[in-house]
């Protein structure tokens, strides 16, 4: 058998070819992204970006409905953007499988919260699977779509960022060829939620845990594992890794389904070991439930609720360690930054000088909030911009209302952004609205989007006009500037705030990091004439990383800038920044 | 079955082929037939921040992080961030390191100076530090691009794994025309004599 070192998130796409997969839809959101740019790989599977996760479940709902296998993926946050749908489609059931990938981010390394969304599964009455290593990603994801078929249920699988990002050593199967033809087959009785039809679905959805509950006692992925049986650790996803490696004498119960739980399970291995305890990142998820059986255990009171486990962290909560004394030398941080020539910068230096009160969004454009430029006052989650200028603006002063500026990028305001400039203009918002068009989804390493002129599978499409867009919802005052030419970015954003009307303010240049033909051109590069540069440190505070402070070495305050010719994208907004022409294209 | 686990961590800065280093590592360990698992956190950090790669191997590999202080090797690619990586190094640990210095931000703004005493502070700590200068080396072999592979090539020094299965591993994770300068970039970091002090 070929065996190859896949990441969780490879092995996922890898499990959904071999199911016989037909569609696979998401919005990227770190640590999903990848599974949709593996199965994309996959010419059996049909692979989209969709505008958000709503829309994403949607049509892997429709698929399903259509009768073919569907997988849908998206990191935490997405499910709740997804929710709507899948609320209902717990009460539906499914015609094709349907598997829902919620990656979650314990630590919260690329992410606004660290919610756990075990919690969906059961709020949603479906069942979840949490696979521990890149083998049962893919083993996980294949059997997935069989209970979705087997139980007439959507079924969700939980990474979560070590399970998605680590790699390890997977074997290869082929694709089922033994899967029915998709065809259109109207039963209203179960596709048609109105209340007559959903009332009779409900006892169905509850009936459908008591036996997925049921039939988990057999299920190999609910596996016991017997040690010493003084200790008896109940685990699952990478905390099972973990427990292995910090307690490796102990017995394990290794669930592969963390919804609904295998009570009768848990109940013989409580019966089998001295003391009882679960382990697991997060909300004391399998805990409170193992306790709601009338079982004695210990969790949290262990283990904290917050960020990520390890080893080490399991050792020191088990008294087997004390906590690392070693914290290293203090050095300076490294904090991630907007790249060279990024078309965001100049836009934040502009909004830092405006004094502007800015509603951010989510993207690389959350890094504006990092100082030198120090220019975002918000970021709650994505789409939130918008919104949140009109309702400041609601409860400030008339001159305070002036300094309110929404900033989104392009994928975002496509994302759940529009919404909010809707009812802007419908409830006559004053706020200035800035979209930052660089052309692609950035932050989660270029995705394609409605507004790029491309689809996931590469084939070109329709490019969103946002000039157009957004004066067929009613904004009369649209603005396209280009963002590298600091003194119009700063003019046409002093007039657009000045105005007690809704406005928005588009830039058009690209993510430095388009690959694509004809999208970012770098420019002539720029240099320092170190004879004319007075040390005025004028230039260091755009922030860009092509720019260095080079100290005379006398011990003084004195210096004179540098910028490195293979970091320098020639986007020009040093140079206007530079009052004694110090900045010039090299030769 | 002796379940001794090697630990390596690959440290250093975004963009800098962290990535790819940990692929080819974890490649040739696969070729030679033990178990291993890798892990890092990317997302933020391509944009220029901190970049931990974590490569385990052995009989049976549990958790794809290096338990805190475990670490047999650490792997610097920039000398500031090999530093900041020392404690996740277990006692008498061994550190090869690259001799580059990137500036953070708040060092490119002139608001503090890059620690020149990191170097020293490696070796006090560390005394099985190796030091290399993987740009000249790497133009040696043919391309300064190579640094990495020369580094990785001294890295290999000290591991169990047989150079065939380090060379099929180059073979197949890096771009087909980098191939040979990969590969004797990679036997160049493998001669460096570096023995345990």
């Amino acid at each position: 058998m070929k065996k190859e070192i896949l990441s969780g998130n490879e092995a996922i796409a890898r499990g959904a070819y071999e199911a016989g997969c037909r569609v696979a839809c998401a919005y990227p959101g770190t640590p999903s992204t990848e599974i949709l740019e593996n199965t994309v790989n996959y010419k059996e599977i049909n692979s989209s970006w969709a505008p958000n996760e709503k829309v994403a479940l949607e049509v892997a709902i429709g698929a399903s409905f259509g009768g073919g296998r569907a997988l849908c993926t998206m990191k935490h946050v997405g499910v709740n953007v997804a929710a709507d749908p899948l609320f209902t489609l717990s009460y539906t059931g499914v015609n094709g499988g349907l598997v829902l990938v919620t990656a979650d981010d314990p630590e919260m390394h690329s992410s606004q919260n660290e919610q756990d969304n075990r919690n969906y599964a059961k709020f949603a009455k479906v069942p979840m699977l949490e696979p521990a290593d890149s083998q049962e990603c893919k083993e996980f994801t294949r059997l997935a779509f069989e209970l979705s078929e087997q139980y007439d249920t959507p079924v969700m699988l939980r990474t979560t960022t070590r399970i998605s990002h680590s790699k390890s050593i997977v074997a290869l199967g082929e694709r089922a060829n033994d899967l029915p033809e998709p065809k259109l087959i109207k039963n209203a009785a179960k596709l048609v939620m109105l209340p007559g039809n959903a009332r009779v679905r409900h006892p169905f959805v509850e009936e459908r845990i008591k036996k997925l509950s049921e039939a988990g006692a057999d299920m190999a992925i609910n596996r016991r594992e017997l040690r010493d049986t003084s200790i008896g650790i109940i685990t699952s996803g990478v905390c099972y890794q973990y427990v292995r490696e910090a307690l490796p004498d102990a017995s394990t119960l290794k669930l592969g389904m963390v919804h609904p739980l295998p009570q009768t399970l848990i109940r013989e291995f409580a019966a089998q070991v001295d003391k009882l305890y679960v382990v697991e990142e997060l909300d004391p998820f399998i805990e409170e439930q193992v306790k709601a059986m009338g079982i004695a255990v210990t969790g949290k009171e262990l283990i904290s609720l917050c960020g990520e486990l390890s080893p080490g962290r399991i050792r020191t909560a088990f008294g087997l360690q004390q906590p690392p004394a070693d914290a290293g030398d203090k050095l300076p941080g490294r904090p991630p930054n907007m790249c060279p020539g990024c078309p965001h910068r100049g836009v934040f230096f502009a909004l830092n000088q405006l004094k502007a009160y800015v509603t951010g969004d989510i993207g690389c454009y959350t890094l504006g909030f990092m100082p030198p430029l120090s220019a975002m006052d918000t970021c709650v989650c994505m789409g939130a911009s918008i919104g949140m200028a009109t309702g400041v603006s609601k409860v400030v002063s008339a001159e305070e209302k002036k300094k309110v500026v929404a900033v989104i990028g392009d994928s975002t305001f496509l994302h759940t952004g529009i919404n909010g400039l809707m009812d802007m203009v419908y409830n006559n918002s004053t706020a200035t609205v800035v979209i930052l068009d660089n052309r692609i989804t950035a932050m989660t390493g270029r995705q394609d989007n409605p507004a790029s002129g491309f689809t996931l599978m590469d084939d070109p499409a329709h490019r969103i006009d946002f000039p157009l867009l957004c004066k067929s919802l009613g904004v009369r005052h649209i603005r396209v500037i280009n963002p590298f030419d600091l003194e119009q970015t700063k003019n046409v954003l002093r007039e657009e705030m000045e105005r007690p009307e809704p406005s928005v303010i588009i830039t058009d240049k690209p993510c430095v990091l388009v690959k694509r033909e004809g999208v970012f051109h770098k420019g002539p590069v720029y240099e320092v004439a170190v004879e004319k540069c007075t040390g005025c440190r004028a230039c260091l505070k755009i922030g860009c990383p092509a720019i260095e402070w080079r100290p005379a070495g006398d011990g003084s305050k004195k210096g004179t800038a540098f910028i490195d010719p293979l970091l320098c994208t020639g986007c020009d907004v040093c140079r206007q920044l530079c009052k004694f022409d110090a900045i010039r294209r090299a030769k | 079955m002796n379940n001794r686990i090697t630990n390596i961590l690959l440290v250093g800065v975004g963009g800098q082929g962290i990535l790819l280093a940990a692929e080819i590592l974890s490649e040739a360990v696969l070729l030679a037939g033990f178990d291993v698992k890798k892990s890092e956190i990317h997302g933020m950090s391509q944009r220029g921040g901190c970049v931990v790669s974590h490569v385990r191997y052995g009989a049976e590999v549990f958790s794809p992080t290096v338990p805190e202080g475990e670490g047999d090797i650490l792997f610097g690619f920039e000398l500031m961030e090999s530093c900041r990586s020392l404690p996740l190094l277990k006692k008498g640990g061994a550190v090869v390191a690259n001799d580059l210095r990137i500036a953070p931000p708040s060092v490119l703004m002139g608001q503090e100076a890059y620690p020149e005493w990191v170097t020293e502070r490696i070796r006090e700590r560390f005394p099985d530090f190796l030091l290399l200068d993987g740009q000249k080396l790497a133009g040696e072999a043919g391309n300064v691009r190579a640094a990495n592979t020369v580094l990785l090539g001294a890295v290999s020094r000290r591991l169990d794994i047989d150079e065939q299965y380090w060379l099929q591993a180059i073979e197949k994770m890096v771009p087909k025309k980098a191939v040979e300068v990969n590969k004797k970039a990679f036997l160049l970091g493998r001669s460096v004599d570096w023995s345990k002090p």
